[in-house]
């Protein structure tokens, strides 16, 4: 059993999250002159690493919050959680 | 090599089992090969096998960082089928299961391929009418499936509880389907390969990937530089890994699939069940285990564990279709690393790199794929040009939108 610790409500079993992949993706700045392969990137490729990762992951049995965990993905230890930058109104991923 | 055989085995238990030659060459590996492949799983030793004796490229090398079939060969459920949707998926998978049905005879090892039939059950309304349909894909791709009714069901397996927490509609089952020995599928591909003239190289961990000019040219390796004209890399959950040594990425995520056997009891479970809805997929080896399996964990993972939670579903599945299994005693617990590609479908053939190949995506299904994985993959290098049934399967699908999303038909949700 995984804990993890949501920034909002505290550490809670694994069961009450779901995992949202990587937090490190981000949308073509400019989706209409975007080309097919930088769409492709966008949606299906990934840096799937070995090691400390940075993820999204949402708190759906809690206070249904997105945040985002560093964790290593060899370990499966949970190094920081922290809320969405969006969220403290401190800008963008 | 001295093939295995019933005379072979008498003279041999004549004189003591003293005599049986080495199954294969550990081989010390050479500066160059024509074909280099990391992982020596059973889509690397298939590759090499097919590469060495159908395509005449013998100067091959198979790197392994630790031991054969270590990895997700040793770790699967053993369960071989070609009950897919799509008709591009279930030529694969046919030509996979056909070469399986004579794989014992072609690497002259038992392979206990035993096609016991492999029962899939739908525990809704909803769900049975898309079986219907699915069933129906599955004859017009000329493969065959039968809609099984709750009575048919209990008559092929007489513990089962049609009353469970989602009670059973129906099913289908593809009698064809079976299960055959993982570890013998590795070693019997290893064995003919090594006697083909391949070179199995163990405990060589390839440490980083030298690249000039969009070609691979050499594998750095804790054994060492080692260079070639081709390479293929069959590692899986770790593809992604190698992957980023030489600069690409992959739209493969990592997880972690667990799988279960109880202690050993007599025969007692003579088909494969697998239900998608509750999820859990369950057979009897034939070493008398119930082997039981289901869902994945749902986060990147290179841990090769898996968490309790979900081992907590697979029991709670398992309980409720085959109350009777409430007896036994959990003996080994395991997880896979898998390379869940967005559709769900392999990936396999050449990528940007002119002279680099990669066999990966199998996710939580390469097994049954090993024989026409590393067929098509050997054909794929040798005539540099994709072989006409993984066409379909080519990294380039995901720019040009052409995808196999075979997410439902794998048998189990993801």
């Amino acid at each position: 059993m995984l804990r993890i610790n949501c920034p909002w409500c505290g550490t809670r079993d694994q069961n009450e999250f779901r995992n949202g992949g990587e937090a490190t993706v981000l949308r073509p700045a400019d989706p209409q002159s975007a080309s097919d392969d930088e769409w492709a990137d966008y949606l299906f490729y990934r840096n799937n690493v070995k090691g400390v990762h940075q993820e999204r992951w949402l708190h759906s049995f809690g206070c249904r919050q997105w945040f985002i965990a560093t964790r290593d993905t060899v370990t499966h230890e949970f190094v920081d959680t922290h809320p969405l930058p969006v969220a403290t109104g401190l800008g963008k991923v | 090599m001295k093939g295995y055989s019933g005379f072979s085995l008498l003279r041999n238990a004549l004189s003591g089992h003293k005599h049986w030659p080495r199954a294969w060459r550990d081989a010390v590996p050479k500066k160059h090969y024509d074909v280099v492949i990391v992982g020596a799983g059973g889509h690397g030793l298939a590759t090499a096998y097919y590469l060495a004796k159908y395509q005449g490229i013998k100067n091959v090398a198979v790197l392994e960082k630790g031991y054969l079939g270590g990895g997700n060969s040793g770790r699967n459920t053993q369960v071989c089928r070609s009950n897919y949707f799509y008709p591009d998926s279930g030529a694969f998978y046919e030509h996979s299961l056909k070469l399986y049905e004579n794989l014992s005879n072609e690497v002259n090892m038992n392979m206990m391929f035993s096609q016991r039939g492999v029962i899939s059950i739908c525990n809704s309304r909803h769900e049975m009418e898309q079986f219907r349909r699915w069933a129906n894909a599955i004859q017009m791709n000329g493969i065959d499936s039968e809609i099984l009714s709750p009575a048919e069901i209990k008559q092929l397996i007489p513990e089962i509880n049609l009353d469970c927490a989602f009670p059973i509609w129906g099913g289908f089952i593809q009698k064809r389907a079976g299960i055959a020995r993982h570890d013998a599928v590795v070693w019997g591909y290893a064995r003919a390969a090594s006697d083909a003239g391949v070179d199995i190289i163990q405990q060589c961990e390839v440490t980083g990937i030298n690249t000039s000019d969009s070609r691979v040219s050499s594998l750095e390796t804790s054994m060492g530089q080692i260079s070639a004209d081709r390479f293929a890399l069959c590692a899986a959950g770790h593809s992604g890994h190698l992957a980023a040594m030489a600069g690409l990425r992959l739209p493969i995520t990592s997880v972690a699939l667990q799988a279960m056997v109880t202690e050993p009891v007599k025969p007692i479970f003579n088909v494969g069940l697998m239900s998608p809805r509750i999820h859990v997929y369950v057979s009897q080896s034939d070493r008398g285990e119930i082997v039981i399996g289901g869902g994945a964990d749902i986060f990147n993972s290179y841990a090769q564990r898996g968490t309790l939670p979900i081992q907590h579903e697979n029991m709670q599945a398992l309980l409720e279709l085959l109350p009777i299994f409430g007896r036994l005693r959990m003996m080994r617990q395991w997880a896979g690393i898998c390379d869940m590609a967005p559709d769900v479908s392999p990936i396999v053939g050449q990528t940007p790199l002119e002279n680099l190949y990669v066999s990966t995506g199998w996710g939580t299904g390469g097994y049954k794929a090993i024989p026409a994985g590393g067929d098509t993959l050997a054909y794929t290098i040798a005539n540099k040009q994709a072989h006409p049934l993984i066409k379909p399967f080519q990294l380039a699908r995901f720019s040009t939108g052409r995808l196999v999303d075979e997410g439902a038909a794998s048998g189990v949700a993801h």
